[in-house]
Order: structure tokens, then C-alpha cells, then sequence
């Protein structure tokens, strides 16, 4: 039979089917409409005609073929599973040692450091706008002596550490490599990835000390920089999940986690870097969240946009700057406070879209984070989540075990021109941090966010123990208690240790960095040095916010 | 005669950058009539009150998630309380734990919203007690 016969056929079964089923809706309406965020329309079925000029050459092909949407290796988790990599950092370098060694002992495969407010945004423990969060949401490093305690007794050559760190990522880079040469390890040998991406931070998290275009500088010296003496490491962590946590649709995740990084490979051309140079070591951090299909989609689509525009638009030789290597983490601002129990479901659902959609890594959230930071047994649930899905329920069997699903297939390539459509937007503005400057992106993100909360409020969309199925009184949970004495203790060390380094060493380093900053060179040996005299973060942050003054955030609501 | 709209001051105290809840009961309040000033990011207490009491507000919403709302938010009510603007409604949003909101409530706040709190009960929340006050 040909294929237009076999056409024609497939549409009269289904115009018989469609007739049926319009009488059914006339007894039994449909529940709602459905629909996602991005706007589209969901059908009732997916079925071949969905796929109507489908290549699966062109569009999929094979796992780790050109475009890569069906997954980066060839045989995805057959070879290796993804990294279980659990986000952690709170209070003292000791206490988050502490509980890095403890998820290594219960079969973690990869290190995540969560650090404080003040040290994320370049202030020592002990300034006045550090007051109430030194050791809070992660933690607290001053100098080189807290991540000395920080990775103490972990073998750095085993374990691949990533750090969410962004305006002053290449100070936390430098320590990291400094702690690493004293424990033996050379930089070729050491795994990781810093998060290195502060367009999303002007957009999403708040994290900014300098402005944009010396902020880019500084992410464009960590690629020539870890390029040329940290080969295995990830250069930037290009990061959607934040932009999602603020409120956007999942085609604005994509399309603004791409807009960015669109961005940092310019400005890294504009420095003169080859592109099949650094491109390789570009990673990405998405989101899952809760619409199971879509998510899964997602991901797919991501990777095919991301191989087509570096093949098409940057000129990529090497296949390796055309993959799209990305973490995932459950989306937290699904978490409800009510019921928490509750949420090792929504957590356990979202990791496995992460699989689906074929992560390289993923961490899964804990119960009680819209409560406190999450307790220890919460997380080692969370940990036993990821390694359910990995050994129990087959997922991992074959490669991208969706693909070839109609509906699967339709979502992704919807994704495909959603973001795209937005892509050319951002284009049209003058690129990603034109797009931030003006406002644009952060006020579709806002819109999205808004849209989503009166959703919720008018009962559209279901949030189970929030707007139905409630309940009074609450679940008891015992959560993590900070210890007070952290704050003060850490204090203690940073004064410990301006007494007793060279003071002229440390004065001449960073007078060096300031003419640097004033000049063109890469500024990582230099900030390499002043770690090394033990200079401590806000030192080296102050320096360069001398030079290249802060950025001032623009609020229009 | 139309009555005079609410001034509220939405602020985001401390170094935390999660601003979605505070921009989104920004627009909520706007949406229901009130006047918004927000603050933006980063925000000391001190530059809290003086904002507000520069902006003459009935009412102060902070928003914070970092945690560190036992050190920031006190001293907002000291200084509000030295400045004699104790008619100042001052309600929290974000993550803070139960016997935290008792000591809080017990000092000065009017509410704490946690996670799952609507934009409704915040603006029913508000319009009652600016209601009592006047």
C-alpha cells in the first residue's frame, strides 16, 4: 500500500472515529480545556497524521547523532547512569563537609555546593549587609581556609564537584584549584562545573555585583582560562531552572536559557576564542516541572535548537560544541508548605521526566524545602528517589524510550517553534543582554508568573492540598534547625586569618588585580594569586567593584 | 466621593534574590486598586522604613526566603516603633517557620503569608485592617 493510500485511509478511520466520539461529547462533555502554558492546544489523540512530514533523519536520528535529540550518547544509560548530584551547602565549611561525605557514603555520585548570600554576592561574613545570612542558604566562605575545610578528606580527583557560584565564580574557581594543587591533584585531573552564568541572575535570581558587560568579561576570562588548564571542566552552567522558579513557561525556559547563551558565544567569538575550543565544555542547568509530556519534550527540543544553531549559525565543526550536556533539578516552586509529604510525589514524577528527556545529571528536591533547608532524612528520600528510577522500574533500558511518541513528538517540535519564534525576538532586540537591559524578558517572565498564580487562585489549575483536597490541622515533620553560633564562629576564622597571612602579599595582589581589571588581560592568574595569599572574597570582590563599579537593578513592574 | 487607595510599600529585605512572590502580589495589589511602591532588591531595614516613611505608606509587605528574617525583620519594627509609626500594617510573606511566626506576630507583624497563601486573602487581609485603623 502506498503512502498515499495508506493517507487517505488513516483519515476516513479517523473522520468514522471523530464522528463517534462528537456524539459521545454531546453526553459527556469534557472536563475542562486543555491547554499549555505556552498556549497550545492539547488534542484529544495523537495519532500518524500528527507526523505528517516527519524525517527521522532529519529531526531525530540516533542517540549521539546529529541533532541530538534523542539523547547525547549512544547509548545513554545503558553505559552510565546520570550524576545524582544533590545541591548542599549550609552553615560552616565543617557542617556542609560533613553532609557531602555523608551523601557520598549513601551512593551519591557528584558534589554540589550550595554557598551563602553574602559569599554569592562577593561581601566577607562580617559586612554589615551580611547580617542574618552568613551560613543560611548555603555555605559561608570567606577565604581559601573555609574550602580547604570544605573539601577535606574528599578525594578531588574522584569526584566531580559543581558549584553554583556566578558573579564571583572565578574567585570560588580559583580556591577550588588552589585547594586541589595542595591535596596533590593537578587542574587536567579535576572534574566539575561552575556555574559561571550571570545573565540569568540580572533575570531571575539576584545574584549581580558588577554590571553586565564586565560581568561578561569575567565569564569569557573562565572559558579562555579552564579552556586552556582545567580541560574537564565546565566552563558555565547555562541556566534555565531559575527563570522557571520565577514564573516562566517551559518554551521560555528554553528560549531564554538559549537567548543567553547565544550571548556568552559572542561575546567568547568577540574575545577571539575559537568556538570548537570552548563550545565543548558549555553546559546547561534546565528545570522539571510538573507537565509531565511537556517537560520531556522539552528537554529533546533543547537539544536540537542548541546542535542546529551551533552547526548552522556558529559554524561548528566538532560534535562535541553541538551537544546540549545539561543538570536538571526538580522544580522547586512546586513544593507546597501544606501536606509536604506530598511532594516526594511531585519530586519522584519530575525526576523521571528528567530521565526521559535524558539528563546528564539531576537533582531531586526534598519534601520540606518550602519549609526550611531540607532535613537529612529528607534528603537521603530524595537521593533514594533518583536511584529507584535508576535500577528499579526499567526507564534506563533503552535510549529515549519516548521517542517516536506522537504526542511526544508533536510537543517537541511545538517547543522547537515556540522558542525559536522567541529566539528571533531576542535577535531582533539586539541579543540576550539588550533584551535584559530593556526589561523584555523580565516582564514576560513576570506575565507568565502572574498568569500561573490567578490560575491557581480561580482553581484552573489544580494544586493538590493547596486549592483542593485540603486539609486542616497540619503533618508533623521534623525540619533542619540552624545552629545560631555558625555566624559568629565564621567571623572568628576571617579574623583568624587576616591576622596571620603576609599582609603584603595579600596588598600587593590585590593592587595587581586592580591594574589588571583596568586593562585587558585575563584576570584568573591574578585572582589565582591573591587566593592564594589567602586574600578573602570580599577583598577580591572590592577590588574589582572598584574598578568595575555595580550593577544597579532596573525595576519596572 | 471615591475613596483614597491604599499606599503599600513591597520590599524585598536582605540579600535574597527570589523576587517572583513579592513582584506577583505587587501586581495583585495594583490589580485590586491599592498603590504599590516596590523596592526592588537587596533592601536594608533601614532603607525599608525610610522609603516607607518617605512614600507616607499604611502599609509595609517584606518578602524573604533566605532565612535570615529573624535578624532583618525586628529591627524594621524597632525603627518603626522609635519613629512612633506603629499604625504602619506590617505582613510578611516567604519561608518562615511556625514558632518564628508566633514571635514575630507576638512583635509587631500583623501576618506572615507562607507558601500557598492566595493574593486574595492578602488584599481582604489588607483592606480589613487599614479599614480598622482609620
Amino acid at each position: 500500500m502506498s503512502n498515499q493510500n495508506n493517507r487517505e485511509e488513516l483519515n476516513r478511520a479517523k473522520q468514522a472515529w471523530e464522528e463517534k466520539v462528537n456524539k459521545a461529547l454531546e453526553k459527556y462533555p469534557e472536563r475542562k480545556e486543555f491547554k499549555l502554558d505556552s498556549g497550545l492546544e492539547v488534542d484529544k489523540v495523537y495519532d500518524p497524521l500528527t507526523m505528517e512530514g516527519f524525517d527521522y533523519l532529519e529531526q531525530l536520528n540516533w542517540p549521539g547523532e546529529y541533532p541530538f535529540t534523542r539523547g547525547i550518547q549512544p547509548t545513554m544509560y545503558r553505559g552510565r547512569l546520570w550524576t545524582m548530584r544533590q545541591y548542599a551547602g549550609y552553615g560552616s565549611a565543617e557542617e556542609t563537609n560533613e553532609r557531602f561525605r555523608y551523601l557520598l557514603d549513601q551512593g551519591q555520585t557528584g558534589l554540589s555546593v550550595a554557598f551563602d548570600l553574602p559569599t554569592q554576592i562577593g561581601y566577607d561574613s562580617d559586612h554589615p549587609l551580611a547580617r542574618g545570612e552568613v551560613g543560611k542558604v548555603g555555605v559561608a566562605v570567606d577565604s581559601l581556609a573555609d574550602i580547604e575545610i570544605l573539601m577535606e578528606k574528599i578525594p578531588l580527583d574522584q569526584v566531580s564537584t559543581s558549584m553554583t557560584i556566578n558573579a564571583p565564580a572565578a574567585v570560588l574557581l580559583a580556591m577550588y584549584t588552589a585547594v586541589a594543587e595542595k591535596q596533590g591533584i593537578s587542574m587536567e585531573q579535576l572534574k566539575g562545573t561552575i556555574q559561571n552564568d550571570i545573565l540569568k541572575e540580572y533575570v531571575a535570581r539576584g545574584t549581580y555585583i558588577f554590571p553586565p558587560r564586565e560581568s561578561m568579561r569575567l565569564v569569557v576570562d573562565i572559558f579562555a582560562f579552564a579552556g586552556e588548564k582545567i580541560p574537564s571542566w565546565n566552563t558555565i552552567s547555562i541556566s534555565g531552572y531559575h527563570i522557571r522558579e520565577a514564573g516562566s513557561t517551559a518554551v521560555q525556559e528554553v528560549a531564554f536559557t538559549l537567548g543567553n547563551a547565544i550571548a556568552y558565544v559572542e561575546a567568547a567569538l568577540e574575545a577571539g576564542l575559537e568556538v570548537d575550543r570552548f563550545a565543548p565544555r558549555l553546559s546547561f542547568f534546565f528545570n522539571a516541572h510538573s507537565n509531565f509530556f511537556e517537560e520531556v519534550a522539552k528537554f529533546r527540543a533543547a537539544r536540537r535548537i542548541w546542535a542546529r544553531l551551533m552547526k548552522e549559525r556558529f559554524g561548528a565543526q566538532n560534535p562535541r560544541s553541538m551537544m546540549l550536556r545539561f543538570h536538571t533539578q526538580t522544580a522547586g516552586c512546586t513544593l507546597t508548605a501544606q501536606q509536604p509529604d506530598v511532594n516526594l510525589m511531585r519530586v519522584a514524577f519530575q525526576a523521571l521526566s528528567a530521565v526521559l528527556g535524558g539528563t546528564q545529571s539531576l537533582h531531586t528536591n526534598s519534601r520540606d524545602e518550602a519549609l526550611a533547608l531540607p532535613s537529612e532524612q529528607s534528603v537521603l528520600l530524595a537521593l533514594r528517589t533518583q536511584q529507584v528510577i535508576a535500577h528499579e522500574i526499567g526507564v534506563t533500558d533503552t535510549a529515549d524510550p519516548l521517542g517516536g511518541s506522537y504526542y511526544i513528538e508533536e510537543l517537541t517540535n511545538h517547543i522547537e517553534t515556540e522558542a525559536n519564534r522567541y529566539l528571533e525576538r531576542i535577535d531582533e532586540i539586539g541579543g540576550a543582554v539588550e533584551a535584559i537591559d530593556t526589561g523584555f524578558i523580565q516582564q514576560e517572565i513576570q506575565a507568565s508568573a502572574y498568569r500561573y498564580q490567578k490560575e491557581v487562585e480561580e482553581q484552573k489549575r489544580i494544586v493538590v492540598g493547596v486549592n483542593r483536597f485540603t486539609e486542616s490541622g497540619e503533618q508533623p515533620i521534623d525540619l533542619l534547625k540552624m545552629d545560631p553560633a555558625t555566624s559568629h564562629r565564621q567571623v572568628e576564622r576571617l579574623k583568624e586569618v587576616r591576622l596571620s597571612r603576609k599582609q603584603g602579599e595579600v596588598a600587593s595582589a590585590l593592587q595587581e588585580l586592580r591594574k589588571a581589571a583596568q586593562g585587558e588581560d585575563n584576570l584568573m592568574p591574578y585572582i589565582l594569586t591573591a587566593v592564594k595569599a589567602y586574600a578573602t572574597l570580599g577583598e577580591i570582590c572590592g577590588a574589582l567593584r572598584d574598578v568595575f563599579g555595580e550593577y544597579q537593578q532596573h525595576v519596572n513592574l | 466621593m471615591a475613596e483614597k487607595p491604599v499606599r503599600v510599600l513591597v520590599g524585598k529585605v536582605g540579600l535574597d534574590g527570589h523576587d517572583r512572590g513579592a513582584k506577583v502580589v505587587a501586581q495583585a495589589l495594583r490589580d485590586a486598586g491599592m498603590e504599590v511602591i516596590y523596592t526592588g532588591l537587596r533592601q536594608t531595614p533601614e532603607q525599608i522604613v525610610e522609603t516607607a516613611l518617605q512614600e507616607d505608606v499604611q502599609v509595609i509587605g517584606l518578602s524573604i526566603l533566605s532565612g535570615a528574617h529573624m535578624q532583618l525583620l525586628p529591627p524594621v519594627l524597632e525603627m518603626l516603633h522609635e519613629q512612633e509609626s506603629r499604625d504602619i500594617i506590617v505582613i510578611v510573606g516567604g519561608i518562615i517557620p511556625k514558632d518564628d511566626i508566633v514571635y514575630l506576630k507576638e512583635n509587631g507583624v500583623a501576618e506572615v503569608f507562607s507558601p500557598g497563601s492566595s493574593t486574595e486573602e492578602i488584599v481582604d487581609f489588607i483592606k480589613q485592617k487599614v479599614g480598622e485603623n482609620q
